[in-house]
């Protein structure tokens, strides 16, 4: 009955990432950088500084992504894009697009600075930053972004992590930027929806992607397009913009949110957790959630 | 500039002859990562809806499109299983590699 059928693609068929990368089984962050690509193709050139992505790419002089790429140093992402946009500023090139491309340590933690410093500037490139929740590449370190409960080799079980996760988007929106936007790698159509949008604005943009880690996280490989969605649906992580500093819009409105836990046994990271810990994130998030709807006037 | 080429790997005989600048030259794809899985992925391709949600979230790009039909690229896929559990139709199954 399916031989009529016609084929339905709903993302750009134009593939800018290769197989062959040295990326884990089920890793959410190369996924992340397929979609991204796909929206910006191949006039963009890439800063990533020290992070999962500079040891996927592969050793130079291979590479997987057919874009050039520019390794600079674990805190310099935004200051990196900042000058080669500069460079191509001067030699009169403004249609590539410059794109800062780090994990949650090097915008959380470590790069916030020179990013703040960006935004201040309102340098003209893309930062997306993706969160896989803890320092992954050196080792499940506990970073900024680490949210509360959650098991990492600094936090170990006995001494799960207290503090909740920064707010990233908060902090970014006070930069009054042009645009900010979270994105999901469960909903890659929103993804490159708002990677074309970012690329269109001047500006410094910040996108925001949830990219889960198996190996991290403790979950299956096969579960991380599912953590990401169940991420979405429980209103852990709700996906919206905020254009011109002011304009909120809430891309995918919850109905019915699921419960957090059925996102959280998916993991073992949060294995050790009992029902009073689990109700004061249920309540976290609650809260967080009702807060973001208020902000964008729903 | 000297460098040697086998299968699509660059090797440069010394390192002054390296470009000057960052830039990425070469593809990845010596590197089959096919080794590394211990399940793989089938198709029932009786049953598939050609709806390209495997295609779309697969990390490793292993599965191509060939005249409208999924095709897994056994050479490197990972085995990570992302394709049997978003499968709406649950027409691909993981199975175990036999040596």
């Amino acid at each position: 009955m399916s031989k009529e059928r016609k084929m339905t693609i709903t993302l750009p068929r134009e593939e800018l990432m290769s197989s062959g990368h040295l990326a884990c089984q089920g890793c959410g962050a190369t996924l992340a950088m397929r979609y991204a690509l796909k929206a910006l193709g191949q006039k963009t050139i890439l800063c990533i500084p020290a992070c999962c992505w500079s040891v996927i790419d592969g050793p130079f002089p291979h590479s997987s992504l057919d874009v050039p790429i520019y390794h600079c140093a674990f805190e310099t992402a935004a200051s990196s894009a900042s000058g080669v946009r500069a460079g191509l500023d001067m030699v009169g090139d403004k249609e590539t697009t410059v794109m800062a491309w780090a994990g949650d340590g090097g915008t959380f933690d470590i790069g916030i600075q020179a990013l703040s410093g960006a935004a201040e500037r309102n340098e003209d490139f893309i930062y997306a930053c993706y969160d896989n929740e803890a320092y992954m590449n050196t080792g499940i370190q506990r970073s900024s972004a680490t949210p509360l409960g959650a098991w990492t080799t600094t936090t170990p079980v006995k001494h799960y992590k207290k503090e909740r996760k920064k707010d990233i988007i908060g902090i970014m929106a006070a930069h009054d930027i042009p645009y900010i936007a979270t994105a999901s790698i469960a909903y890659p159509e929103d993804m490159i929806k708002k990677f074309k949008k970012a690329k269109d604005i001047h500006g410094t943009r910040f996108i925001h992607i949830y990219a889960p880690c198996p190996t991290g996280w403790k979950s299956r490989p096969d579960d991380t397009v599912k953590l990401a969605r169940l991420a979405v649906q429980t209103g852990y992580f709700p996906l919206y913009e905020i254009e011109e500093g002011e304009k909120r819009t809430l891309n995918l409105r919850i109905k019915e949110r699921k419960p957090i836990t059925d996102y959280l046994k998916l993991q073992g990271r949060f294995r050790h957790l009992k029902q009073d810990e689990i109700d004061l994130i249920q309540a976290e998030v609650d809260n967080n959630y009702q807060k973001i709807l208020k902000k964008c006037g729903l | 500039m000297s460098k040697k080429k086998d299968d699509k790997r660059i090797i440069f005989v010394s390192e002054t002859e390296m470009p000057p600048v960052a830039m990425s030259l070469g593809s990845m794809l010596y590197n089959k990562t096919g080794a590394w899985r211990n399940i793989k992925p089938v198709i029932d391709l009786s049953r598939c809806l050609k709806c390209g949600i495997c295609w779309k979230f697969c990390p490793d790009t292993s599965i191509d499109i060939v005249e409208e039909w999924p095709q897994i690229n056994y050479d490197f896929c990972k085995g990570c299983g992302i394709c049997a559990e978003e499968c709406p139709e649950k027409c691909i199954v993981m199975v175990e590699e036999e040596k």
